[in-house]
């Protein structure tokens, strides 16, 4: 009799909980490895929202379950881990792909399983050409060039000099500059490289520095590395601007650079300067909100990595309860028609041949002074 | 073109002169033991950081760097003692193998202790730069090559007119008639490991103002010092010394004159190209029973 019972309260509990059956929002992350100051952030911020979410009562009335793995930066692991999000957790959606490299492994197995997925990786080749299933949230390189180039223009600056390293992201931003460069009517007269451990980069910056008319400087480079550039910039004297990309955006480009990061400029997200954004500003709201919630839990500077994970999960959310399921073809159709979502990276305006949906205004053209981040108006 | 010339030379020597300290470090090693220390890197990435945390908490540089020095070399002391020593019947390959393993495991404990940021460390003496013939020079780089100098006019000394020296010497001239003149050998290898801490730690502190520093900095500078160490002659003070110098010059000028994209490659098919035609280096002993 007691064993009756038993089984029929187990039964009920179980049917129970099939009813309440979480969304699983699948992920993979370079939490660790050369890309961990990306990944890192995007898991806290993944962590930090799912449960924020829930405490608010979930969406569409059932709770989010995070199925995260660290891919390490690896393309190979990453698109491992991917097939089991698809095949073995049965994941809703996928939001993760720290890197291009981890993201374009995963997308063939994304369009054949028919799975939603939000890379925030930036280069753009994710999403062009257009992916039947495959979006992003953070800027495109060939973003920055535009915004930067613009900026050069009207300071009066055609002829330039371009500086890059030799990781995935440096090169890529090279082809885009140049690729970009003439619509702005911008000659790139000189074109060097350095190696992703060099130490040392007067060489390079010497013979930019001897080519003639050079009246800008664009070093296309992520990371940490940058700040080398910008020292032995400032050593060598070299009295034109000097601009760098998006890749550096974060107070310890400044720190490693100290006084030689004076008057650089870069384009960044507005995230990096929600202190200083004017109140009328649309993405106020959102990156002050984000930025003192992920800073009082981790206690740590909020960087603009952690803030694609945020609008990745964020459109995810949105696309289900605009298609009011889970269902993957209805919030895949959902995702492609959301219009004017603000999140930390820009508003975005999804389109069927537009799966990022940001333009040049997500970009804000700052310049360092004192330190600190300035806009520039 | 000249002060392009000259540009390039002043990078050359500052970073060759790190090269050569790296170099010395591995010499000094091989001599005693016959044993290529793939940990040698790690050296240098100790020296740095723990400058770098020290002055951090407050410590004035000098009293830092000194101390930097200490704890690279008792990690010297510790890699032969716990590492090496007790894998003494092995053979060399296997010792060698256990030296990357130890590289491994220093670069893992040095993402623990501390993080996976670079970290700037402040210049000895300000960071205006100074005009030479229309190049210009960081003040540091003058630290890097006057130390360099002092360090191995000191090596010179020591392997000259020391009792401990002129036992390192001996034990890589012939290690059993070493120890049958009395010399303990065991001691001379403990020694050595301290020995080749303690420069590479000085060449991670005097690069960390012009470069950074980080957990992973000791994988590039001590392949280039390996290098150095090759083009030199394995073995060989003089070698080392010349063989960074030649390396980090170039480098540059392979960089500043030929491309960028290639200034590693430039230094590893000097390698090649040495172990091929020259397998003794510039300045080895010239001997055809070990290649």
């Amino acid at each position: 009799m007691l064993k009756r019972v038993l089984v029929m309260l187990v039964a009920i509990w179980c049917g129970a909980a099939q009813a309440q059956e979480p969304i699983k929002i699948g992920a993979f992350l370079a939490v660790t490895g050369p890309f961990s100051f990306l990944g890192d952030p995007e898991q806290k911020t993944l962590e930090l929202y799912v449960e924020k979410l829930n405490a608010a009562g979930g969406v569409l009335g059932r709770k989010l379950q995070l199925v995260s793995y660290d891919s390490a930066g690896d393309a190979e692991k990453a698109r491992t881990f991917a097939k089991r999000l698809i095949e073995q957790d049965k994941v809703d959606i996928i939001v993760g792909g720290t890197s291009t490299g981890e993201t374009m492994a995963v997308v063939p197995l994304a369009e054949q399983a028919g799975m939603p997925f939000i890379s925030l990786a930036g280069a753009v080749v994710i999403i062009e050409p257009v992916k039947k299933w495959v979006f992003k949230t953070p800027h495109t390189d060939r973003m920055a060039c535009d915004k930067i180039f613009v900026d050069m223009k009207a300071r009066g600056a055609t002829k330039i000099g371009l500086i890059s390293g030799a990781g995935g992201f440096d090169k890529s931003m090279r082809g885009e500059c140049l690729k970009v460069a003439k619509n702005y009517g911008i000659e790139i007269v000189a074109d060097e490289t350095y190696g992703g451990a060099d130490t040392d980069m007067t060489a390079q910056l010497t013979k930019i520095k001897n080519t003639a008319g050079v009246q800008a400087v664009l070093n296309a480079g992520f990371g940490q590395t940058p700040a080398i550039v910008t020292k032995n910039y400032k050593q060598l004297g070299i009295g034109v601007p000097l601009y760098q990309s998006h890749g550096v955006a974060s107070k310890q480009y400044i720190q490693l650079s100290g006084d030689a990061a004076e008057g650089v400029r870069l384009p960044a997200a507005a995230l990096l300067v929600s202190d200083k954004l004017a109140d009328s500003d649309p993405q106020k709201i959102v990156v002050s909100r984000y930025r003192s919630e992920y800073e009082t839990r981790f206690k740590s500077d909020v960087s603009t990595f952690g803030g694609h994970a945020y609008d990745g999960l964020m459109l995810a959310v949105d696309a289900m309860k605009k298609a009011g399921s889970a269902d993957k073809a209805k919030v895949r159709d959902a995702l492609e028609t959301i219009k004017g979502y603000v999140g930390t990276g820009g508003v975005v305006n999804m389109s069927p041949s537009d799966h990022m949906g940001l333009d040049l205004s997500a970009f804000r053209m700052l310049e360092i002074r004192k330190g600190d981040w300035t806009l520039v108006k | 073109m000249s002060a392009q010339f000259l540009q390039f030379l002043l990078a050359g020597l500052t970073i060759g002169a790190i090269y050569a300290l790296v170099a010395l470090g591995f010499s000094i090693i091989y001599n005693a033991s016959q044993v290529i220390n793939f940990a040698q890197g790690e050296f240098v990435m100790i020296g740095g950081m723990t400058t770098v945390s020290l002055t951090a908490i407050g410590w004035p540089l000098p009293f830092a760097m000194v101390a930097a020095v200490l704890v690279a070399t008792l990690v010297g002391f510790a890699l032969e003692k716990f590492a090496v020593e007790p894998a003494r019947g092995a053979s060399v390959v296997t010792l060698i193998i256990i030296t990357i393993g130890a590289s491994i495991l220093l670069r893992g404990l040095a993402t623990l202790v501390w993080d996976k940021n670079f970290h700037p460390l402040k210049a000895f003496s300000g960071e205006a730069p100074l005009q030479i013939g229309g190049a210009t020079l960081v003040p540091q780089s003058l630290w890097v090559m006057g130390i360099t100098l002092v360090v191995v006019l000191l090596l010179t000394w020591f392997f000259g007119r020391t009792l401990l020296g002129k036992a390192l010497l001996a034990t890589s001239h012939n290690r059993l008639a070493a120890q049958l003149v009395g010399i303990n050998v065991r001691h001379v290898l403990l020694a050595s490991f301290g020995l080749s801490a303690a420069l590479g730690a000085v060449a991670g502190i005097l690069i960390a103002p012009i470069t950074f520093t980080s957990w992973d900095v000791g994988v590039m500078l001590g392949l280039k010092g390996f290098a150095a160490a090759i083009l030199g002659g394995l073995g060989s003070g003089p070698g080392a010394v010349l063989g960074g110098v030649a390396l980090g010059v170039i480098e540059a000028m392979g960089a500043g004159y030929l491309s960028s994209a290639y200034k590693d490659v430039i230094a590893f098919v000097i390698i090649l190209a040495v172990l091929f035609f020259l397998p003794s280096g510039l300045l080895g002993k010239r001997s055809t029973d070990r290649v």
